[in-house]
């Protein structure tokens, strides 16, 4: 079997699981964000169960409205506090303790290698680069796992992606999912798993390997996983407080289908509005005028996403009539890039930095876009009116080529500066 | 299980920014929810959704986010059933969990015109395009799903689970 098929039959009490089969499967870890949050928790109430499946495997974050945008926000953030009093949830990340659900979750050391976890979130399938075995569901589903711990999935089938060769500088793991995804298109891994592997994936730290997992479910995926190696277990021992058992592909384990793809001649990627998929070299796009530039989001908001960003725009000037909107993806990223300077190199640039939260990714807050603008973003999603007017266009790219735009004023090759 | 209701088009990709944006998550009222779906590509959606319609889509129906808002506000503004190619996997679940059915049907887009009346056998997968005198092959549920569609979603078919077990 390989890693899903693994951790699918270990959930359900099963020896062996194949590709189409339906089993109920018990989860390890569920999480809720304050967007799919209290609707799970109205739905948990009109199930009739008065206390959750076990409070100590439930995670709780406000991400998407922090700090509360709008009162209505805030009465949101009301429910998931009085909820996780009254549950008892101890791990519950309020304004200033936490930041964007996934980020957190990795950290905080909830998400462990050989592990099932369900996010009322679509991007739950970063964990995957830990080696876990992470999938979005909606709200109602959520309250059925909150009341029963339990969950139907269907076992998916997978497409083992082998990346070999060695990267350009300034050409990394967003450039590379995003050629994937263009190869593969929005509904290429539908349904399926997506295992990534070879040399090049084994070389990579777990910031980059979360950026390639995050957006599997861009493809249309319902996980994106890596075997976890020595790097990965080394990091959850660091932050876990649970014992977990990693698990690992055999070596004659059945994929769907398996391709190679070779770095070394990638440019850097840019999605173009207003399809993941519509992927192009950025020497395609190259002058394009931007309006705003951002960094941040689940998918490269981490330390070492704003380290490049810093890298690039040191003692430099974004391009005057441009926003450049930086957003940490969590309080420990935020805090690390305070110690190091970076915060004060991106704001002597001229970046505008935000407290964690998913804000202007998702089109919330913190960065919102006109009629007509455009902006280049190293978030997940560029679809219409994702970040505001529905006039509005986004590129999507990697923090580098986000950077090295800001300070040019137009979608720009970093590799060229 | 038989659904009735006049097809909407949509193409293929329709993802859930498009079906309801993410200014409208905190609304609470699922029909001020319902008064947004669909707004950006077609603002009378709402107003022809009334009467109760189908929606006719192509490939990878409901793509991007998990917010249950998205099939939430469909059900709420009138929509009976999607028939898509086919469904993105979370929009799939919710879609069932909430009660608002979902068939797959390769061929709809093709044989199917706005306003045509349709015909959805959810039980046999079979759809019958009564103004066009066509029958088409689509995909059969499995029937526990079937069960929580016709329990009303996940909420009601969990709560006769729980009390016949005596858990409730």
């Amino acid at each position: 079997m390989n890693i899903s098929e693994k951790i699918l039959a270990r959930a359900s009490g099963r020896k062996e699981v194949s590709p189409g089969e339906i089993v109920e499967a018990k989860v390890d870890v569920a999480m809720v964000n304050d967007i799919t949050g209290p609707l799970t928790i109205k739905t948990f109430y009109e199930i009739g169960v008065k206390k959750v499946w076990d409070n100590n495997r439930i995670v709780m974050v406000l991400d998407h409205q922090v700090p509360a945008d709008s009162a209505k926000s805030a009465e949101l953030h009301k429910i998931m506090r009085r909820f996780a009093e009254e549950q008892g949830i101890p791990h519950f990340y309020d304004v200033g303790f936490g930041g964007v659900c996934h980020q957190v979750m990795v950290e905080k050391g909830h998400v462990r290698p050989g592990e099932l976890i369900v996010g009322a979130d679509s991007h739950t399938c970063t964990y995957g680069a830990l080696g876990a075995f992470g999938t979005g569901i909606g709200s109602t589903e959520m309250a059925a796992v909150f009341a029963t711990g339990k969950i139907w999935l269907k076992v998916p089938e997978t497409i083992k992606i082998n990346v070999t060769g060695e990267f350009q500088k300034f050409v990394g793991a967003k450039d590379l999912m995003l050629n994937i995804i263009g190869q593969i298109g929005a509904d290429g891994a539908s349904y399926k798993a997506m295992e990534f592997d070879g040399p090049v994936v084994r070389s990579m730290g777990i910031s980059e390997r979360l950026t390639i997992c995050n957006m599997a479910v861009e493809a249309g995926a319902k996980t994106g996983i890596i075997n976890p190696d020595g790097k990965v277990i080394a990091y959850v021992k660091n932050r876990a407080s649970k014992q977990f058992e990693p698990l690992k592909s055999d070596a004659n384990a059945k994929y769907g289908e398996a391709f190679d793809l070779d770095v070394s001649s990638l440019e850097p990627q840019v999605a173009c509005p207003s399809s993941v998929d519509d992927v192009k070299p950025v020497s395609e796009v190259e002058g394009t005028p931007i309006d705003q530039a951002f960094v941040g989001s689940c998918t490269n908001g981490r330390i070492e996403d704003l380290r490049m960003v810093a890298e690039i725009v040191k003692g430099k000037r974004v391009k005057k009539g441009v926003r450049f909107i930086v957003t940490p993806a969590s309080h420990e990223v935020y805090l690390q890039a305070l110690k190091e300077g970076v915060l004060e190199t991106l704001t002597e640039a001229g970046a505008c930095v935000c407290n964690p939260t998913c804000g202007a990714c998702f089109g919330g807050h913190m960065g919102l876009l006109a009629d007509g603008e455009t902006c280049i973003s190293s978030s997940n999603r560029n679809f219409t009116g994702r970040m505001g007017s529905p006039k509005a266009k986004i590129y999507l790219a990697s923090p580098a080529t986000v950077a090295a735009s800001a300070l040019k004023g137009e979608i720009t090759d970093p590799r060229r500066l | 299980m038989e659904i009735k209701g006049k097809a909407i088009i949509f193409g293929d990709d329709i993802n859930t920014d498009l079906i309801i944006p993410s200014k409208y998550l905190t609304a609470l009222d699922l029909n001020d929810l319902a008064k947004h779906a669909m707004e950006g590509l077609d603002p009378k959606f709402y107003e022809k959704a009334r009467e109760g319609v189908i929606i006719v889509a192509g490939k990878n129906f409901g793509c991007g986010s998990s917010r249950e808002h998205a099939p939430i506000s469909l059900k709420h503004a009138g929509v009976r059933c999607v028939i898509a190619k086919s469904f993105a996997r979370i929009f799939f679940r919710n879609a069932i969990n909430v009660g608002l059915p979902v068939v797959e049907c390769p061929l709809i887009l093709e044989k199917t015109d706005d306003g045509d009346e349709l015909l959805v056998n959810l039980a046999e997968g079979e759809i019958v395009n009564l103004t066009k005198n066509l029958r088409l092959q689509a995909s059969k549920l499995p029937n526990f799903i079937l069960e929580i569609i016709s329990a009303g979603g996940l909420v009601k078919y969990l709560r006769r689970r729980l009390e016949k077990s005596g858990e409730l």
